[in-house]
């Protein structure tokens, strides 16, 4: 018995999903929010340093459920092995209502106007997949600004000379400075750089009702306890709700796309939280699950007109899939650096996103967010020992005098770094699960290395006596920041949905998630995928009406 | 997300129960003779000086107890890894890990370091988190490492009590 029919469904609850399941019911629209996660908040990682979203050695709070969730990892050897949400090589984003907006840092950056140009300014490097975007930066820009009101950022960006024209800033003021930005601000002013506050989607002053950070240490990883930090879960999911015609429907696992026989979808079909399969007819369907989820559901969507999934005639589903590679500076100081105010992560540059020499784009480079002390462990220099009095001497004497400047280099696509069906593990439901295969293009390691080197510089400069590097490896990059699998363009021989995020091959099919990303830019995506989503609803709603 | 199975509940329920008699020596997982060999290895990874080192601030019983929870998975390579440990150490010196001097103790620690780099790289990675990761868990016992690094009580504590909550746990 199929379920009554609906609108829209949307399935993922995270970034893209809040916003589009919000824009569409306001519009009028009845929806479904599917979400395979629950609603989640901070009675349920319990600010537990070993259990949260960034450590997750003794668990993953936010999900999904590792019992029902297996990935199967294949390194860049050739060697696969089944992997569970806390391991690194699953490549986990939060599977809850909110996503990964819950816990995240909440750094809100608009891509610059260059990022969405990178072939054509750049060039493509051998064995890379680069491309343009089929939009600039001007078509997202009124997204953005959407975005940053509805949702609520924080920061001032009006130092840095790099960023795209904007017509309006933001709507709140950067909170005050922390101990390490006072250090660092005095340094890159004396080197020329251009330092400034990092936009957030966090409460600097009381906004959308709710009030701002207290400031703690429990930031990145966890749910933000006095409900400061803005993610969909606390904005535009309570506002879709409010209209009435939106659902939010938790513990769902979507099976698969269902098409009638001209092609068109219909609905779709998942096991809800009773582990019942429900049909939902629905006149567009949304997918928001991730780039990875999203991925494999386009690929477990089999039918005649689709024999290798929906939407990959020309075996594009699941391809491209990347993150960001993260090279970091740390700095040793023989003063105090850490004052214990919260979030951490307060300055950037973005003297170095584009304009390097020999070099293919590059990344924005800010301060670290708090690092609890497990994860200080593994921050120690070349020469000291991984354990022993050492060790623990090193502990002791740096753990307050350390600073971590990081940035996440713009990666250059690579063909065969790919999502798939793997053809022997399943999930708990029966479906078979998502195999990740591939590495990193070696010109994103060049570029990291060089970014790496600038923050180096920059903690020289703020006085640091001793400093080293840390550079990513070839492995597949994912994470919380991955995007690319079903690449947004003009061409359905080179790009799986169009211009508007709506599949080349079937009409009603929409993706408003980062899988539509051709390139990632050189900061964190979340904005970006908020505004697309923003965006891409727009096209729906004017679709409907025309 | 499920409700929790019957087994996960009854294992949080006995992790509790572990909790309370955390000082009589009782373990979940663990023999008395593998808790006294793991002893010896957390008291080289994170020693003694001028503040408590790993086994002095519950290295055993948190590796113990998730032993019995979220690394159950890892409970065969503890025991043939402490059994190894053992065998090494009265190869070397004559006798049971726990039974050298500190300075046997290192020699074993630094041979299992290059001999045996799967089961070291695991008790190495569980006594740091034991060590510098809340006590609720087992480890760290009374803050001892927090306060060493300098790391002061939350400024602001927050409405939920997470930290009454855990030490019934």
């Amino acid at each position: 018995m199929a379920l009554p029919p609906v609108d829209a469904v949307v399935i993922g609850a995270g970034a893209g999903g809040g916003v589009a399941a919000k824009e569409l019911s306001t519009a009028g629209m009845r929806v479904a929010l599917l979400e395979r996660g629950r609603w989640a908040g901070p009675w349920d990682d319990r600010k537990d340093d070993l259990a949260n979203q960034r450590t997750s050695a003794l668990g993953a709070p936010f999900g999904p459920d590792p019992a029902r969730n297996p990935r199967v990892a294949v390194d860049h050897n050739g060697r696969e092995r089944v992997v569970l949400p806390a391991d690194g090589a699953y490549s986990n984003n939060a599977a809850c209502v909110g996503s990964g907006t819950v816990s995240y840092g909440a750094m809100a950056w608009r891509y610059m106007a260059q990022d969405f140009r990178m072939k054509s300014i750049y060039g493509c490097p051998e064995g890379s997949t680069l491309e343009d975007w089929p939009i600039a930066y001007d078509d997202l820009e009124p997204f953005y600004e959407k975005a940053e009101w509805e949702m609520g950022v924080s920061g001032d960006v009006a130092p840095d000379p790099h960023h795209a024209p904007r017509r309006r800033g933001l709507p709140m003021p950067p909170l005050p400075p922390n101990r390490e930005y006072e250090i660092l601000k005095p340094a890159a002013l004396r080197l020329g750089w251009h330092p400034f506050d990092i936009p957030m989607l966090r409460n600097s002053v009381p906004y959308n009702g709710r009030g701002p950070c207290m400031r703690c240490r429990w930031c990145v990883g966890f749910a933000c306890e006095v409900n400061a930090k803005n993610g969909t879960h606390n904005t535009v999911i309570p506002a879709a709700m409010a209209t009435g015609l939106c659902e939010v429907r938790t513990g769902c696992m979507v099976k698969e796309i269902v098409l009638d026989a001209r092609g068109r979808a219909t609905g779709v079909t998942y096991f809800d939280a009773a582990d019942h399969l429900q049909t939902q007819p629905a006149r567009l369907v949304v997918v928001c699950a991730g780039a990875i989820e999203t991925a494999r559901l386009l690929l477990g969507s089999r039918s005649r007109l689709h024999p290798r999934g929906l939407g990959n005639r020309y075996d594009l589903v699941g391809r491209n899939l990347q993150g960001h590679a993260y090279p970091k500076a740390v700095g040793l100081f023989d003063f105090d650096t850490y004052d214990d105010v919260g979030p951490g992560a307060s300055i950037a540059i973005c003297d170095f996103n584009h304009g390097n020499p020999g070099l293919r784009g590059g990344a924005m480079l800010a301060n670290e967010f708090i690092r609890l002390p497990i994860q200080f462990v593994g921050s120690t220099p070349p020469g000291v020992p991984r354990w022993g009095r050492a060790h623990k001497d090193f502990m002791r004497q740096f753990y307050r005098r350390s600073i971590p400047v990081m940035g996440p280099v713009q990666e250059m696509p690579v063909f065969e770094a790919r999502v798939e069906l793997d053809p022997r593990t399943r999930d708990f439901w029966g479906m078979p699960v998502a195999r990740l295969s591939g590495g990193r293009h070696p010109h994103s390691i060049e570029v990291a290395r060089f970014v790496a080197a600038q923050a180096e510089r920059w903690l020289r400069e703020a006085g640091a006596i001793r400093t080293w590097t840390e550079i990513p490896g070839l492995d597949l990059s994912g994470g919380q920041h991955q995007a690319g699998t079903c690449r947004m363009g003009n061409d359905p021989r080179t790009s799986v949905v169009d211009r508007n995020c709506r599949l080349h091959e079937v009409d009603n099919v929409y993706l408003a998630d980062a899988s539509v990303h051709v390139t990632n830019g050189g900061f964190n995506p979340v904005l970006t995928i908020l505004a697309n989503a923003y965006r891409v609803s727009a096209a729906m709603v004017k679709e409907r009406h025309a | 997300m499920p409700k929790p199975s019957r087994r996960s509940f009854l294992a949080g329920a006995l992790a509790g129960t572990a909790a309370c008699r955390r000082d009589d020596g009782a373990r979940l997982v663990l023999t008395a003779q593998e808790a006294r060999t793991l002893e010896a290895i957390c008291d080289q990874l994170i020693p003694d000086d001028q503040d408590p080192g790993a086994a002095a601030a519950g290295g055993v019983i948190f590796i113990d107890r998730q032993l019995a929870g979220p690394y159950r998975r890892h409970q065969r390579a503890y025991r043939e890894g402490l059994a190894m440990a053992d065998a090494l150490s009265r190869k070397m010196f004559g006798k049971r890990l726990a039974d050298l001097p500190a300075e046997q103790r290192l020699q074993v620690v630094k041979r299992l370091e290059r001999d045996a780099r799967p089961f070291f790289q695991l008790v190495l990675a569980h006594t740091m988190q034991g060590f510098y990761g809340s006590p609720r868990h087992g480890g760290n016992r009374d803050y001892v490492s927090w306060r060493m690094l300098r790391v002061p009580a939350s400024p602001v504590r927050g409405r939920i009590q997470y930290d009454l909550r855990s030490r019934q746990e």
